[in-house]
C-alpha cells in the first residue's frame, strides 16, 4: 500500500499507541502534560476547523445564516456516520473501500422491500441495516479469518455490492417513502438549525468513542495496528476484532443507506458513487495513520467537518465543486506531508531536549 | 513465463522432487494451471467462445471483431502502468483523473492551435501524464508518505483542475481533425491501430520488467523495501520511475480515449482507477507488491472489458456486470491465497522430508 516504509525515526520520538494523545514514550513524557494534550494532530485539525469557521463567518456572506449549518449537517451525515467505523478499521491498518457500495445496496434493498415487498418502513430499514452488517461480515471474514489483504478484498466487494444494487433496480428509481420517517430525519431540533438526524450520529459517536478509547476492545484495535503479531501474542483476538469492525462498518453503512433513501426520497443503484474515497480522505485528514496504530475520533469528526465547512463556504462564495475538490485534495496531501517536513526539520535542529532527558 | 522473484524459485525444486514420466507430465500440467496468466487466458477464451456460440457476431462479424480488440485498449494501457506501481508496493489512484486531464488537453490543443501535428499532441498528452506521475512519485518516494493517501489527494486535485479548466464545455468530434479521429478506427490487417499500440506498450513494459536491471529492482523493492534499501538499491528513484511511467501511460490512455470516442466529457475515466487495480489483481499481481507479470495484468484487463460486453449476450442483464466483475476479483484473491497456502505447505513437507 505504501511505497516504502516510513523513514526510521528514532524510537523515542515515535508516538506509540496513544490515540487519545497520550504517547507512551520517554520523550513524550518528558514534555509537560499541557503540551502532550495540545500539540497533537487532532488539535491541529480542530484549530484549523475553528480558524476556517471564524474566517467564513466574518468573510463569507450568508455563512452565518440558519440554512448553512442545516444543510451542512444534512449533506455530511452519511460521511460523518461511516467515518466512525472507518476510523477503527484504518487504525487496525486495514481499509474498507466497499462502504459506498454498501450504502447503495442497502438503499436499493430498502426501496425493494418497502415498495415491492410491501414491508412497513421500519422493518425494511432494519432489514437493510442487517444486510449491511452481512456485507461487512463478508469483508471481515475474508480479511480476518482467510487473511486476505483488505485493499484487494474491498475493491472486489466494491464492485460486487454496487453490482447487486444496480442489478436489483436496473434503471428504476423507487420513490414515495413515508414522509413521517423522512421528517424525523430532516426536521430541525426545536428552534435550532440542526437536523434531528444529528442525534443518531451523536449517539453513535459517543458509542464509538467509548469503544475505541475507553475499552479493552479499543486498545486491541490500536495494538493490531501497531503490530498484529504482538497483539495476537498479548491475547487480542485479531481475526474476531477485524470481523467485528468490518461488520460495524457494514451496519453503519446500512444506516447511512437508509438515511440516504429518506433524505432524497430516492432509492437507486447508483447513489453515493465515490463516497468511499470521500470518507477515507476525511478520516486521513483527521489524523489517522494509514499504517495503522494512531488516530482519534475527535480528530476524524473535525476532519469531516473541515471538508464540509470548506465546501459550503466555497459554495457560498460562488466557487464550483471543482475548486472545492482541489482544496480537499491539497489538504489531504498537506496533512501527511507537513508532519513529515516538520520531523525532517526538527531532525536538523540541534537536539537540546534530547540531551536533557 | 514466470517473471516473479518469488514464483521462479520453486520451479526447479518442484521438478526435482517428482521423478517419473507421468509425474513430469502432471507437473507440467500443474505448472500451466498454476500460471495465472494461462488460467486467466483460458477463462477469457471460454468467455469469448461461449459468447460467440450464443451470437456469432460477437467474434465473427467485422464490428464484433473490431470491438473485441479495440475496447480493452484503454484499460490495457492503464493496467500496464498500474501494475508497475503495484509491484513496488504502491498504488496509483489518480490514473483516471490523469487520463481525463490529458484527454481534455488533446481536444484543447486541436482547438487552440489549428493545424498542430498529431504526433505533437500525442507527445504532449504523454508528457503531461508523465509530469502528473512525477508529482505523485516525488511526493510518495521523497515525502515518505503512503501512496494511497497521496494519489487519493491528487485524484481529487487533477480531476478538479480538469473540471475547472474545462468549465461547462466539452470536446466534440467536430473539434478534432479527421486524421486524428481516423486513428481511432484505423485497422492494420483488421487489427485496430490503437490495440496494436496498447499491445506494443504492454510488450515493452513486459520486456523491461523481465530483463532490465531497473525493472527487476522494482520487484525487489516491492518484495521487501527494507532489504532492497540495505542491498543498496536506489529505492526512491525506482519508485519515482514507476510513477512517472504509470502517469505517462495514463496520459497516453487519455489521448487514446479522445481518438477512440471523439468526445471528451467531464466524466472521462471516473472510477477507472479501481478497474485498473482490479485488472492487475485478477491477473495475479500481488497487491502488496513483489510479484506478478504485466502479461497477467493485461489479460486481466481484457477479461474485465470482454466480460462486460459478453454478459448481455449470455442472457445476463448488463446491470449485473459489475457484480460479476466483483466476484471475479474476489475469486482471484481467494485463489491466490489458496495457492500460496498449498505452496508453503509443500515447502514445509520438503523441509521435513
Amino acid at each position: 500500500m505504501s511505497a516504502s516504509t516510513p523513514t526510521k525515526t528514532p524510537l523515542t520520538k515515535r508516538p506509540a499507541g496513544g490515540g487519545d494523545g497520550t504517547a507512551r514514550t520517554y520523550a513524550s513524557y518528558a514534555r509537560p502534560a499541557w503540551q502532550r494534550l495540545l500539540l497533537t494532530r487532532e488539535t491541529a485539525i480542530i484549530a484549523l476547523l475553528v480558524v476556517v469557521l471564524v474566517w467564513a463567518n466574518v468573510n463569507v456572506p450568508n455563512f452565518d445564516g440558519p440554512l448553512t449549518v442545516y444543510y451542512l449537517f444534512l449533506d455530511l451525515m452519511p460521511i460523518l456516520l461511516i467515518a466512525l467505523p472507518m476510523t477503527l478499521i484504518i487504525i487496525t491498518g486495514e481499509i474498507d473501500l466497499s462502504v459506498a457500495s454498501t450504502v447503495a445496496l442497502t438503499s436499493a434493498f430498502t426501496g425493494v422491500l418497502f415498495t415491492d415487498a410491501g414491508f412497513s418502513f421500519p422493518v425494511a430499514a432494519l432489514a437493510a441495516i442487517a444486510i449491511g452488517a452481512v456485507c461487512g461480515a463478508f469483508n471481515g471474514f475474508l480479511v480476518g479469518y482467510v487473511g486476505l489483504p483488505s485493499l484487494a478484498v474491498t475493491i472486489g466487494t466494491l464492485a460486487l455490492y454496487r453490482g447487486i444494487a444496480v442489478g436489483l433496480l436496473g434503471t428504476e428509481a423507487k420513490t414515495g417513502f413515508p414522509d413521517e420517517w423522512a421528517d424525523r430525519v430532516t426536521d430541525r431540533i426545536g428552534e435550532t438549525s440542526y437536523p434531528q438526524g444529528l442525534v443518531v450520529f451523536l449517539v453513535l459517536a459517543v458509542v464509538f468513542a467509548l469503544l475505541l478509547h475507553f475499552s479493552s476492545f479499543g486498545r486491541g484495535v490500536f495494538e493490531i495496528g501497531l503490530n498484529d503479531e504482538a497483539a495476537r501474542f498479548s491475547g487480542v483476538d485479531v481475526a474476531r476484532t477485524k470481523l467485528v469492525l468490518f461488520m460495524l462498518a457494514g451496519a453503519v453503512s446500512g444506516l447511512a443507506g437508509v438515511y440516504y433513501t429518506l433524505r432524497f426520497d430516492l432509492s437507486r443503484g447508483d447513489s453515493a458513487t465515490g463516497m468511499e474515497l470521500q470518507v477515507i480522505a476525511a478520516v486521513l485528514l483527521g489524523g489517522v495513520s494509514i499504517f495503522g496504530g494512531r488516530g482519534a475520533l475527535h480528530g476524524v469528526i473535525a476532519g469531516v467537518l473541515l471538508i464540509g465547512v470548506i465546501a459550503s463556504a466555497m459554495r457560498l462564495e460562488g466557487q464550483t465543486q471543482n475548486v472545492t475538490n482541489i482544496v480537499t485534495g491539497v489538504l489531504l496531501i498537506a496533512s501527511v506531508i507537513i508532519p513529515r517536513l516538520l520531523s525532517w526539520a526538527s531532525g536538523r535542529l540541534p537536539r537540546r531536549t534530547r540531551g536533557d532527558t | 513465463m514466470s517473471a516473479t522473484l518469488t514464483k521462479s524459485a520453486p520451479t526447479p525444486g518442484a521438478g526435482g522432487g517428482t521423478p517419473g514420466r507421468g509425474a513430469a507430465v502432471r507437473g507440467a500440467l500443474g505448472g500451466a494451471l498454476r500460471s495465472r496468466e494461462i488460467a486467466v487466458a483460458v477463462v477469457l477464451l471460454v468467455v469469448v467462445a461461449v459468447a460467440t456460440v450464443r451470437n456469432d457476431s460477437f467474434l465473427l462479424s467485422a464490428d464484433g471483431w473490431r470491438d473485441l480488440l479495440l475496447t480493452p485498449s484503454i484499460l490495457l494501457l492503464l493496467a500496464a502502468g498500474q501494475m508497475m506501481v503495484i509491484v513496488t508496493r504502491s498504488v496509483d489512484l489518480s490514473v483516471g483523473s490523469t487520463m481525463a486531464l490529458t484527454a481534455y488537453l488533446t481536444g484543447r490543443l486541436f482547438i487552440d492551435v489549428p493545424g498542430i501535428p498529431i504526433i505533437v499532441v500525442v507527445l504532449a498528452g504523454v508528457a503531461l501524464g508523465a509530469v502528473l506521475g512525477l508529482v505523485n512519485g516525488v511526493l510518495v518516494a521523497y515525502g515518505q508518505v503512503p501512496a494511497l493517501v497521496i494519489t487519493l489527494g491528487t485524484m481529487y486535485v487533477y480531476r478538479g483542475i480538469m473540471l475547472t479548466w474545462a468549465g461547462s464545455d466539452r470536446i466534440n468530434a467536430g473539434d478534432m481533425p479527421s486524421g486524428f479521429l481516423a486513428l481511432g478506427t484505423k485497422q492494420v490487417l483488421t487489427i485496430p491501430l490503437l490495440t496494436i499500440v496498447a499491445v506494443a506498450v504492454v510488450a515493452v513494459v513486459g520486456y523491461y520488467l523481465h530483463t532490465a536491471r531497473s525493472g527487476r529492482e522494482l520487484y525487489a523493492i516491492g518484495s521487501d523495501p527494507d532489504a532492497a534499501k540495505l542491498y543498496g538499491l536506489k529505492v526512491p528513484t525506482r519508485v519515482l520511475t514507476a510513477f512517472v511511467l504509470c502517469g505517462a501511460l495514463a496520459g497516453l490512455a487519455g489521448v487514446v480515449h479522445a481518438a477512440r470516442y471523439g468526445t471528451v466529457s467531464s466524466g472521462v475515466g471516473n472510477g477507472i482507477e479501481l478497474q485498473a487495480v482490479g485488472a492487475a489483481v485478477i491477473g495475479g499481481v500481488a497487491i502488496f507488491g513483489g510479484s506478478g507479470t504485466v502479461w497477467g495484468a493485461a489479460i486481466g484487463a481484457v477479461l474485465l472489458v470482454t466480460i462486460n460486453r459478453a454478459l448481455p449476450i449470455l442472457g445476463i442483464p448488463d446491470f449485473w456486470q459489475r457484480a460479476v466483475v466483483g466476484a471475479l476479483i474476489l475469486g482471484a484473491v481467494v485463489l491466490d491465497r489458496v495457492l500460496a497456502l498449498r505452496q508453503s505447505r509443500k515447502y514445509d513437507e520438503e523441509r521435513e522430508g
